[in-house]
């Protein structure tokens, strides 16, 4: 007697999808999560797009616990001293379907796994699984830590995080390279709500996401600025191996973007509310492991499906989008008694044909162009040096050509045409 | 990051940072350090990449480890560069790091 149909193991966003989907299909469907609450080990540094909510909980946005709606979005070049950004606000996703929102992790996973359990699907917290159940090159179970702790099932589902120790145990991921995460490291920062208001120029429940690169020093990576409710939240995201080769620490690099010009005026005299931190699976498709096993499936940042892709930074909508898509093949296996990696194939056509598998293989390039020399080293030099130039008068100088200005920034910070030309070339090709 | 600019709020220690963030500590460590590999270790990437900063290197050329306020995140693991210093697991369910507001 097997103890369920489905046995899904984290309660995250893909896991709660999958566990809603299974369970919507008439499964019986365990959903093991090893925090006390779903979202409890969780966190994010920006927005979660909904839009893939819109079949599985309809109107989703009149009752997800969400802080803000983001209706003003920033792109920001920094270097030390100087900041250029672009600034986008449209009333358009302060409305009813909205288009992303900022959220607290405990509050959103929660939220998502109580609809899976309103389908039927049996949530178990404060549950650590330590390792998979296998008969003959099959995936049968699961190991918990709890006293007699063994779920049997057909199919077992890894949404066990970035670092998903199921996966690896079950073969499926080749050789593990720390230059394809990154570190995210986070403050929540307490504000009154008007003053939030005021300094990022939103009302209500409206609210801001600024990402921003060049904030990082040495180490590549980005950093972020967003608005909740009563507080906001900076943060950064860091390469392991730069930051395990280099001799400052994370803290300092925040530190350090706290005090910019450019941020210290939109976190001041805040106080820490919560720090956090999460490694990111950021180099997407070329990093994904094989999703699918003899009785197991991979969703969600188990199977990375993260996308780092600098214009687009989200990971909550693939999640959730893989995770239906594993829950309906895991489900249907089932029902047609296959739950070898041939039967378990729909999860991998689903994902084929849906944005899951064809954003991530057509932005295959775009994780490694946003952590490359031209956008971490040169872009935020030559960037800010042009804009400063040409908005700076200098009578009774004559003004100078434009073309001048970006020849001799150029030059000044050591960017060479010729690899400006196939970096964009590059970046023309992956985004164009 | 220009070091020059002078920070014009008082940064939060680190040890009041961490004390923000909720832990439910179990009373064995999911992660342990065979620190005799860490002596030939020329990286040693755990020391500064640890957001929690739970590595600390020793004046004989060790490295002491502290799990109580880990968050489970990975990093340590993944740059370690010393086959088997770092052995990883989760914490018992339940336990570890709680985030509330993140």
């Amino acid at each position: 007697m097997t103890t369920a149909d489905v046995i899904v193991v984290g309660a995250g966003p893909a896991g709660s999808a999958a566990a809603l989907t299974a369970a919507r299909a008439g499964k019986r469907v365990v959903l093991v999560e090893r925090g006390p609450f779903p979202g409890s080990k969780n966190m994010y540094g920006g927005v979660i797009y909904g839009r893939v909510l819109d079949d599985l909980v309809p109107e989703w946005y009149r009752e997800a616990p969400i802080q803000r709606w983001v209706t003003r979005r920033q792109t920001m070049i920094m270097t030390g001293t100087q900041a250029l950004t672009v600034d986008y606000r449209t009333e358009a996703w302060g409305e009813e379907p909205y288009n992303g929102a900022t959220a607290y992790r405990p509050d959103f996973d929660s939220w998502l796994a109580d609809k899976a359990v309103d389908a039927g699907a049996e949530l178990v917290c404060s549950t650590t699984v330590t390792g998979l159940l296998s008969e003959g090159g099959q995936v049968v179970g699961v190991r918990t830590d709890r006293p007699d702790g063994e779920l049997t099932a057909p199919v077992v589902i890894a949404a066990d995080g970035v670092n998903s120790f199921l996966a690896k145990e079950a073969g499926l991921y080749g050789e593990v390279d720390a230059a394809n995460y990154t570190l995210g490291v986070k403050e929540t920062i307490a504000l009154p709500r008007e003053v939030i208001d005021e300094r990022f120029g939103v009302r209500g429940d409206h609210g801001v996401d600024i990402e921003i690169i060049g904030c990082t020093g040495d180490v590549p990576g980005g950093g972020f600025v967003y608005t909740n409710r009563d507080t906001i939240a900076v943060g950064l995201v860091l390469s392991l191996p730069s930051l395990a080769k280099g001799d400052v620490r994370p803290e300092k690099i925040l530190a350090d973007l706290k005090a910019h010009p450019a941020v210290a005026p939109l976190v001041e005299g805040g106080e820490v509310k919560e720090y956090s931190a999460h490694v990111i699976p950021e180099a997407g498709y070329d990093m994904m492991p094989e999703i699918v096993g003899n009785g197991i499936l991979v969703t969600g940042d188990a199977a990375a499906m993260c996308l780092a892709a600098g214009i687009w930074l989200e990971g909550v909508n693939f999640a959730i989008g893989s995770g239906a898509a594993a829950g309906r093949a895991a489900a249907k296996a089932v029902d047609q008694g296959d739950a070898s990696a041939t039967g378990l194939s729909g999860y991998r056509s689903r994902l084929e044909s849906s944005f899951v598998m064809q954003d991530h293989r057509r932005l295959r390039e775009a994780p490694h162009l946003v952590m490359g020399d031209l956008a971490q080293k040169y872009l935020p030099a030559v960037a800010c040096g042009v804009v400063e130039q040409v908005f700076q008068v200098d009578n009774p100088n004559p003004k100078p050509r434009l073309r001048k200005i970006v020849r001799s920034e150029m030059r000044r910070n050591g960017l060479r045409i010729r690899d400006a030309a196939r970096d964009g070339w590059r970046a023309l090709r992956t985004f164009g | 990051m220009a070091a020059h600019t002078p920070n014009p709020y008082p940064e939060i220690s680190f040890e009041a940072r961490m004390n923000s963030a909720e832990f439910r500590v179990h009373s064995d460590a999911h992660i342990t350090l065979d620190d005799t590999h860490c002596r030939d270790c020329t990286v040693r990437g755990c020391i500064t990449a640890c957001p929690a900063d739970l590595f600390v290197p020793t004046s004989d050329g060790g490295i002491v480890f502290n799990y109580e306020q880990c968050f489970e995140c990975g990093t340590c693991y993944l740059v370690c560069n010393e086959e088997g210093a770092i052995t990883w697991t989760y914490p018992e369910g339940g336990h570890g790091v709680v985030f509330h507001n993140s």
